[in-house]
């Protein structure tokens, strides 16, 4: 039985089967309409998420599944005190699979451990989303058309952001990629993700501002900067346009340059922007209900 | 100085950082054993200065002393038989750790799952760096 608790779990060779799969279902959404009859997926979301989760249920629903579950701890047995080794055991009698969000590291590993059926990571706190860095490499694959030889920006809070930290490890295991990491000084990419990069001689780069190097670039990938993580009121008022997106800063940029985006948007993306083609990040939210149906597919070894 | 008698069959672990043997003792689980142990503390050494020395008397395949490593490399095991020292052991960092060090990360699961042991594992040998299993979050040195 496998589980998915990081996106690394997977080889490029079984994320190449999985995308494949995805985009089968992309293409041919009514052969797989029935896939996961009389199969039910458990949502057990210790905190809200509602693109997670909707996303999930949607992906279940389109296979023909049934959903149980809950929205938040509160709601859960776990406002009683309860374990997430009980309630993973008690679960695994109730569901054919199980996708879990909780805000301790970890949780969804303990899950695993004794659960008698797969568990997905939905998110576990600062750690791991693997669901949206398999998003992220299936809007690539699919808008860009590969997953190698191509210049992506990562841009705004590349410190604290557990999904670009997530999406760099995902595609340093394929060819030809050179990193552009754009951000404050404040929030630049960790250390030990540059000591990666060197020592696996993975070209990167980092700058302050995106206008002078939008044009690169192949992929853009942009992330909320929050105003909290700014040490003073002064320099957050000082950068903030630095890191949004808007129509004059698109003319700059390549003219297949795709723009993605994790979700949700505050105003780091100005609006003008979603209506231009090179805007992905809708499209993303799409592919994340056909990885996510191919991920079930995989999970519960049923093959159409 | 004090003299302790040589033991028949079992381990000498010497340069013991002075101060250190009773922590080593609780990480060995010695007391949880029926053999004889002494521990010996703060004897004088030419190349330390001062250092702490255990002799524990037991079946040399009682004991699985790999966790030494991670605690400190410099302790010398001598593996003693019939009286005579018989092996120096290597000591091999450990590929995983049980319950000897704790995740200090407030937002692991660690921190509120009752009965769940507090697993670290060796994520680079080279340079002796633990991870927590589930948060995957480094053991810092200082709070060894």
């Amino acid at each position: 039985m496998r589980h998915l608790m990081s996106p690394l779990d997977f080889t490029t060779e079984e994320l190449d089967k999985l995308f494949d799969l995805a985009a089968s279902i992309e293409k041919d959404p009514q052969k797989y309409a029935h896939a996961c009859d009389g199969k039910i997926l458990a949502t057990c979301f210790y905190e809200p998420s509602t693109r997670t989760r909707l996303s999930f249920e949607s992906a279940m629903t389109r296979l023909g599944g049934r959903i149980i579950g809950f929205s938040d701890a509160a709601s859960s047995s776990a406002s009683k005190g309860e374990s997430v080794s009980d309630t993973i055991r008690i679960i695994s009698c109730y569901a054919d699979i199980c996708a879990m969000r909780h805000p301790k590291e970890g949780a969804p590993m303990v899950a695993a451990e004794k659960s008698g059926i797969p568990v997905i990571n939905a998110g576990d706190g600062g750690h791991q989303h693997p669901t949206q860095t398999l998003t992220d490499l299936m809007t690539i694959r699919s808008l860009h058309g590969k997953l190698n030889n191509f210049t992506i920006g990562l841009c705004g809070d590349l410190k604290f952001g557990r999904t670009v930290h997530s999406l760099i490890h995902a595609l340093v295991r394929y060819e030809g990629i050179r990193f552009i990491f754009i951000s404050p000084e404040e929030l630049k990419v960790p250390d030990y993700i540059t000591d990666m990069l060197k020592e696996k001689n993975i070209p990167y780069e980092e700058v302050i501002r995106l206008e002078s190097v939008i044009s690169q670039l192949d992929l853009l990938y942009m992330t909320r900067v929050q105003k909290e993580r700014f040490f003073n009121e002064e320099d957050y008022v000082r950068l903030k346009d630095f890191y949004i997106l808007n129509a004059s800063k698109m003319e700059l940029a390549n003219k297949n340059m795709l723009v993605l985006h994790p979700l949700p948007r505050v105003n780091e993306i100005s609006v003008e922007v979603d209506d231009d083609p090179r805007a992905a990040y809708f499209k993303q939210a799409q592919y994340g209900v056909y990885v996510r149906m191919a991920l079930i597919l995989t999970l519960l070894g049923i093959n159409v | 100085m004090l003299n302790v008698g040589k033991i028949e069959e079992g381990f000498v672990l010497d340069h013991i950082k002075a101060g250190k043997s009773l922590a080593i003792y609780e990480h060995l689980q010695l007391d949880k054993l029926d053999c004889t142990v002494a521990i010996i503390k703060n004897a004088r050494s030419n190349k330390m200065g001062k250092k702490d020395i255990l002799k524990v008397e037991c079946d040399i395949d009682m004991l699985d002393l790999d966790v030494l490593a991670f605690i400190d490399h410099s302790i010398t095991v001598n593996v003693i038989k019939n009286g005579e020292i018989v092996a120096k052991k290597d000591l091999v960092l450990p590929r995983q750790i049980k319950n000897v060090i704790k995740c200090r990360n407030p937002r692991c699961i660690t921190s509120i799952e009752q009965g769940l042991p507090h697993i670290f594992v060796l994520a680079d040998e080279q340079k002796e760096v633990y991870r927590c299993k589930y948060c995957e979050e480094k053991y810092a040195e200082s709070a060894k």
